[in-house]
């Protein structure tokens, strides 16, 4: 591994700016590549960010996103202020989604997000309140 | 094969980044769905979709796509196209269907 | 079928169709702004929408790729509306490049 201390660095989302979704994904991914971290790893962590964006970008007012890259570990937490989740063992359900119809004319919103972070973090934790928001934290391992 | 070599071989017009035409592609992706994309595409594919709005480029950096063929005649947003130049990503079009788009780069790609 | 190594989920018969042309989409407006009857449509977007649009839109045949499983509602409208769902493990790229090579031609719109 080629850091000994922690890496950080975060970005504030705009909720309805699609205009810089995928930002912090691409900052990300260089950062990542420049410190020499696998492919795969780059590969993954790239997509659960830009989901995390994504998913701030339609449905939150706001919300930042946070990353820290440890020794062992990177770590992704990204915090909104938007409606919340109802439900969200239903959320995380492949092809679920409360997208408007404009979203998904957009290519997103087939509800594919949650369950992509799921998928590509090897611990996933989010916790929502309705009416306040959401967060999620998700950990990729850089040690197997 | 380059991009290039499907520029010329498919009559794509090139709307952004011509620099990227040296390419080399080593793949197709076709969907208009966005996180299938993310999570499905392959770094030296050409994404071919019929999306044109400016979060296609964001897409295509963070995957390492070929570049981008826009298809049935619909033109990218100048938003798109800013973008695409800045983050340097190689916008095609063609007034091909998807399907025959995706049909001749997988034939290009597989006997040649 | 055995091009794209599909399995048939529906019941409708399919013996009598004869294909003109092929669509490759995931956005069902474009499956009407596109006109194309008498075709297969391809995609990955697996919900009720698209047994509908097929209809309207003439399409006869629909195709899920990367596996992606419709749920007994779709498969029961369509059914009722006696359009075959397939579903291949290939991408929407293989499988539009493998059907191509086998001579299907894509809509010309012009």
């Amino acid at each position: 591994m080629v850091t000994n201390q922690a890496i950080e660095g975060s970005f504030q989302l705009i909720g309805g700016n699609f205009e810089n979704a995928g930002n912090a994904s691409i900052h990300l991914k260089q950062k990542l590549t420049e410190l020499g971290i696998k492919e795969d790893v780059v590969r993954r962590a790239s997509i659960i960010t830009f989901e995390a964006e994504i998913n701030v970008i339609i449905y939150a007012a706001a919300g930042w996103l946070r990353y820290y890259i440890m020794p062992q570990y990177i770590k992704i937490i990204v915090e909104d202020m938007g409606p919340g989740i109802e439900d969200i063992a239903l959320a995380m359900q492949e092809g679920y989604s409360t997208a408007p119809e404009w979203i998904r004319e957009m290519g997103w919103g087939a509800g594919m997000g949650l369950p992509n972070m799921k998928k590509n973090s090897d611990e996933f934790k989010i916790d929502s309140v309705v009416g306040e928001g959401t967060t999620v934290e998700m950990v990729i391992n850089l040690t197997s | 094969m380059k991009l290039l070599d499907f520029v010329k071989l498919l009559s794509l017009d090139v709307k952004s980044y011509s620099d990227g035409l040296q390419q080399d592609v080593t793949g197709g992706y076709a969907s208009d769905l966005l996180s299938d994309v993310l999570a499905n595409s392959k770094k030296g594919d050409i994404w071919i979709t019929l999306q044109t709005h400016q979060n296609i480029v964001a897409v295509a950096n963070v995957k390492g796509l070929a570049g981008i063929i826009i298809v049935g005649r619909k033109e990218p947003q100048k938003d798109t196209l800013d973008k695409a130049e800045a983050e340097k990503i190689t916008i095609m079009t063609t007034s091909m269907s998807a399907f025959e788009t995706a049909g001749r780069i997988y034939q290009l790609l597989k006997f040649t | 079928m055995e091009i794209l190594r599909a399995t048939i989920v529906s019941a409708a018969d399919n013996s009598d169709i004869d294909i003109q042309g092929a669509y490759s989409t995931d956005l069902m407006s474009n499956v009407l702004y596109y006109h194309a009857p008498n075709s297969v449509l391809i995609t990955s977007l697996v919900n009720p929408q698209v047994v509908q649009t097929a209809e309207i839109a003439g399409i006869k045949i629909i195709v899920f790729t990367q596996n992606k499983k419709p749920d007994k509602d779709i498969i029961e409208l369509a059914n009722q509306k006696k359009i075959p769902l397939l579903i291949t493990p290939f991408s929407m790229y293989i499988a539009s490049g493998k059907l191509f090579q086998a001579g299907l031609h894509g809509i010309r719109n012009n």
